[in-house]
């Protein structure tokens, strides 16, 4: 068994949160949209990293490049995000999708979360609601969200 | 995990008034959760658009994505025709440099003559994933406080700079940094984590902590932090 098929089979039965109702908005052309990432990888600022289990996010400027994957999780792989952020954190594939007039605008901040936060009830609750307010009120339309 | 946190956040955020479209690297969760929207990427853990440097792949993934904006009505959850594999099981082949043990630790050592490839890929990516607590300079230093574990010292007392699970990770991406500069390509995935755990003093010395406080007591909070399920046999998977 491969160490990905491994962990995933482990994790594959952890008990999430059950939404009763699935709510689904359809946007408008996707070519009009501000389009915002919001990663649960643990995206950090050097020498800042994430206390374990915490529910917060936090923000990255739209120009930002200098950015640790500070996930602590031993289980994923790591030099991809070394060589390539675009790996986990798609923002140069954002830039050229506005070029190209497939989005209409990147969003001027993005988001992260650290993924290994097991209790999701915060997230749920209090911090996804907060972050949720922040992108509307940057106009963001669109949330591309990307594990690790 | 992510798959989780990335599912209730999609939630979350339609609810709010957002449209979303979730990447999800593990199928049974986003299953189990049920997104609004959700493409599943039979990818790397870690590598949720594929691949680095292969901006055509990426941005296949993020159209197979935003597709599912157009859709009416949900939840939907489609997959990726494409797939791509670890290779935990394969060590990325690099020599690793000769090193002067006169007066240091082998780990220390070698962490030590690791420099120069760490420097270059430094340069060769635009920066480096070291940085959270200890940067390149303290990273043998840190070698030392992890020996004083290993050795018995209790883990609070022996000298570690910070967040231990933070500072370990720092030092493990000193070596894939390293190693990536002497393999002279990017490593498929897993096989730099591969080569720090079977072929590095450092890597050793990681195995050999986890032995020293796997039944530590009180218990060591950090295990799932030392070494991956897959490069060692004494950390329990979670419920089994």
């Amino acid at each position: 068994m491969s160490a990905d098929t491994l962990m995933r089979t482990t994790f594959a039965q952890t008990p999430g949160p059950e939404f009763e109702t699935t709510a689904f908005h359809v946007p408008k052309p996707l070519s009009e949209c501000s389009v915002a990432i919001v990663t649960t990888a643990g995206l950090a600022h050097p020498g800042e990293p994430w206390e374990d289990q915490s529910s917060e996010f936090r923000s990255f400027a739209r120009s930002e490049r200098d950015i640790l994957m500070a996930h602590n999780s031993t289980n994923l792989d790591r030099a991809g995000f070394a060589a390539d952020l675009n790996v986990v954190y798609p923002i140069d594939r954002l830039e050229e999708l506005q070029r190209d007039g497939r989005i209409g605008t990147v969003a001027p901040e993005h988001l992260s979360f650290l993924g290994s936060t097991f209790d999701l009830g915060s997230i749920r609750l209090d911090s996804g609601p907060r972050a949720a307010r922040k992108l509307l009120d940057a106009g963001v339309d669109v949330v591309l969200l990307t594990p690790v | 995990m992510c798959t989780r946190a990335v599912s209730t956040l999609a939630h979350v955020f339609e609810a709010a008034g957002l449209a979303s479209v979730a990447l999800a690297s593990n199928r049974e969760q986003a299953r189990r959760i049920s997104p609004p929207r959700a493409l599943f990427c039979d990818f790397p853990l870690g590598r949720p658009l594929g691949a680095p440097r292969d901006p055509a792949l990426q941005r296949r993934v993020l159209e197979a994505a935003f597709a599912l904006l157009e859709a009416p009505a949900g939840p939907l959850l489609v997959e990726f025709p494409e797939a791509i594999h670890d290779a935990a099981d394969t060590p990325v082949a690099c020599p690793v440099p000769p090193r002067d043990d006169a007066g240091a630790p082998p780990a220390t050592a070698e962490a030590r003559a690791l420099r120069p490839a760490w420097e270059r890929a430094r340069v060769a990516h635009g920066g480096s994933q070291v940085g959270r607590v200890i940067d390149a300079d303290a990273v043998p230093e840190a070698l030392e406080a992890c020996l004083r574990i290993a050795e018995g010292t209790p883990w609070r007392e022996a000298g570690i700079p910070g967040d231990i699970a933070a500072v370990l990770m720092d030092i493990r991406c000193y070596y894939e940094e390293a190693a990536m500069a002497l393999a002279e390509h990017v490593p498929a995935a897993r096989s730099a984590e591969a080569w720090y755990y079977q072929r590095t003093e450092a890597g050793a010395l990681m195995k050999r902590m986890v032995e020293q406080l796997v039944d530590s007591d009180p218990p060591f909070p950090y295990l799932y932090y030392l070494a991956p399920f897959s490069q060692q046999e004494t950390i329990p998977l979670p419920g089994g």
